[in-house]
């Protein structure tokens, strides 16, 4: 019976609704895959991830100093050349990279699911909650968080784990709001209110019914915050704030770059145009998302 | 058509909303200031180290930690030091003893000269680029002025700047990369060379957002009636763009000037930091490194506040220039 129940509840299943939520998802795949842009930059990214996970099967050690290699130029055994400790710096770039992304994308997965909690829970309820929620989320969008940022990583130690929590926590509040008000929307349609009326308890509602609604817009907000939490560990850590030694993170390793310019530019060269891909990649998918989301034709 | 006693009660509402708006200003600055105050005070490290010498008595070091009202309960530190800051007192900074506010002061113009300088590029640049990508939709130009947006956007900035310096100051040694004047000389010439480069830096970085927005809001203006009586009218589509189109794409542009005065003041630590710029991004960044607590507490505060003001001046105008909103 109550399989019956879920079965009439599931907008996928629902009558007429049916036709026009499935053809919504071939659809949204079919664009975003026919998108080149998407393709090109979902690739890019892929590839990325994997070769620095590969970074094991390097012969150096990343971490292992060696005077007589000192800031040697790129070529055939080192590919990107060895930095001002002798290290190689194709190696230390994949371990980098490693740290780059987790930070990016573990901050992301903390602030995406912070911000749907407090946005679903406040666009649901209404009412007493929302208002409270909502000056809560104003307390945080008046903080300068960049600034937070600087100042936490300077008194507490600076550990990749430190800087992944702090990232998410200061970084929820536009996710909370584009999934409050997508609530407040959903929350009106009449699923949701067959739903309530025969007695479908609130959190099963929330997580089988509200949820998947919002998922697109997740999604799209998931991606573009992937790029700003990789964007601003680099920048902490270009300040020296951020990963330290003997660890690096590609914002680390800039930071070392800037006592070498004009003598070995490599140094610099290449974590930045790693970061400028990865962000830029990050940034086209999400607009690419978007616009499969929502074709404005 | 209003009446004009309709009129009046609109614009009391609105007034009435302004006021309600600028009076969350405090309790919001309270919550700030309690957040920035127990940031610092009940993060590890004593800040009486950085007074203590090895062969001091422990007396002395009693003595500065009561000096410093460091010896009092954490609340009772905190309604002084917000008695104080409401006197205009923001303490003095523990590296120079100098007065906190005074160095803000002192900052604020180099700041606010770099980072005003930076966004009247940007508005010059970006808009008109706009404006010309949407008139080509999916041309070359398009396209091309679309990547280069995409680079704007997702460039770090501190790479930027390195590879300008590395370009013009080491390579090719035209421009200083380093601080806001020669030491010894005081003219412009020499003030606009060492600006060259960081301005550079921050109008790239800003453009690619500005010029997003005006051109997909253009994108859809275009599409609209008045547009098509315009082009029956006989009206160039230049002429169009800059005397009918841009007003109504200037919106949203606002909006996002008003979001974007908190970095106009503060918001300059990397940009700064990478071109040794003095400002009061400078100032925080180095008190964050020294941890100069009473600096580090006033920045906070402050840059909360240029926040709130700038949401705030974002929401007004938007309520003021569009009258549709209004209604």
């Amino acid at each position: 019976m109550h399989d019956v129940r879920y079965e009439l509840l599931n907008p996928a299943t629902l009558g007429s609704k049916q036709v026009t939520y499935t053809e919504r998802r071939e659809t949204v795949l079919y664009r975003l895959f026919h998108d080149r842009r998407a393709v090109t930059a979902g690739s890019v990214l892929v590839l990325l991830t994997i070769i620095c996970l590969l970074a094991f099967l390097s012969p150096y050690d990343p971490n292992q100093l060696s005077i007589m290699d000192k800031l040697h130029a790129p070529s055939w055994a080192h590919w990107f050349g060895t930095d001002d400790h002798g290290r190689d710096y194709f190696t230390r770039i994949l371990y980098g990279g490693q740290v780059s992304l987790a930070v990016g994308l573990l901050s992301m997965l903390i602030a995406v699911s912070l911000g749907t909690i407090v946005g679903t829970v406040s666009g649901y309820l209404g009412g007493v909650i929302d208002g409270l929620f909502m000056r809560f989320l104003d307390v945080f969008m008046s903080l300068p968080s960049f600034f937070i940022l600087m100042i936490l990583n300077a008194y507490l130690k600076p550990s990749v784990q430190n800087m992944i929590i702090i990232i998410g926590l200061l970084s929820w509040m536009d996710v909370a709001r584009i999934v409050r008000s997508q609530t407040m929307s959903i929350k009106e349609q009449e699923f949701m209110l067959y739903a309530r009326s025969i007695g479908v308890r609130m959190w099963r509602t929330i997580f089988k019914h509200l949820i998947p609604g919002v998922m697109p817009s997740i999604v799209v907000a998931a991606s573009l915050n992937v790029a700003n939490a990789i964007l601003t560990e680099s920048a902490l850590s270009f300040l020296g704030l951020g990963v330290q030694p003997p660890a690096s993170s590609w914002g680390s390793m800039l930071n070392n770059a800037q006592g070498y310019l004009g003598t070995a530019s490599y140094l610099a060269i290449f974590p930045g145009v790693l970061i400028l891909i990865v962000i830029l990649s990050f940034n086209v998918i999400g607009d690419a998302l978007r616009d499969a989301l929502e074709p404005t034709e | 058509m209003a009446t004009p006693s309709l009129l009046f009660w609109r614009e009391l509402r609105l007034s009435r909303m302004i006021l309600r708006r600028m009076l969350q200003i405090v309790p919001l600055l309270f919550v700030i200031s309690v957040i920035s105050f127990a940031l610092v005070k009940l993060s590890p490290g004593d800040p009486v180290k950085m007074f203590v010498t090895p062969n001091m008595h422990p007396e002395d070091v009693e003595r500065i930690r009561r000096s410093l009202g460091l010896n009092l309960p954490i609340y009772e530190q905190y309604f002084r030091w917000l008695g104080q800051i409401v006197h205009g007192n923001l303490g003095y900074s523990l590296q120079n003893s100098q007065p906190v506010l005074g160095q803000i002061l002192q900052r604020l113009p180099a700041t606010i000269g770099l980072m005003g300088t930076a966004l009247a590029a940007t508005l010059i640049i970006a808009i008109p680029l706009g404006l010309v990508a949407a008139k080509y939709e999916n041309t070359w130009i398009d396209r091309l002025l679309n990547m280069i947006s995409y680079i704007s956007i997702s460039i770090p900035v501190f790479w930027f700047g390195i590879l300008l310096i590395e370009f013009f100051s080491v390579k090719l040694n035209w421009l200083p990369s380093l601080g806001m004047q020669t030491i010894g000389e005081n003219s412009f010439v020499d003030l606009a060379q060492h600006a060259i480069l960081p301005v550079t830096t921050l109008t790239f970085q800003g453009c690619g957002a500005y010029y997003r927005y005006v051109r997909s809001n253009t994108l859809s203006e275009i599409r609209k009636s008045y547009v098509e009586f315009g082009h029956a009218k006989g009206l160039s589509i230049w002429k169009l763009l800059w005397s009918h189109i841009l007003k109504n794409v200037m919106l949203p542009v606002i909006t996002l000037l008003g979001m974007s005065l908190p970095t106009l003041i503060s918001g300059a630590y990397i940009t700064e930091s990478v071109f040794s710029w003095p400002g009061l991004g400078l100032l925080s960044v180095d008190a964050i490194f020294s941890l100069d607590y009473p600096i580090i507490m006033a920045m906070t505060l402050f840059s909360g506040l240029m926040l709130i003001l700038g949401n705030l001046f974002a929401d007004m105008t938007y309520q003021f220039v569009d009258p549709r909103i209004r209604k």
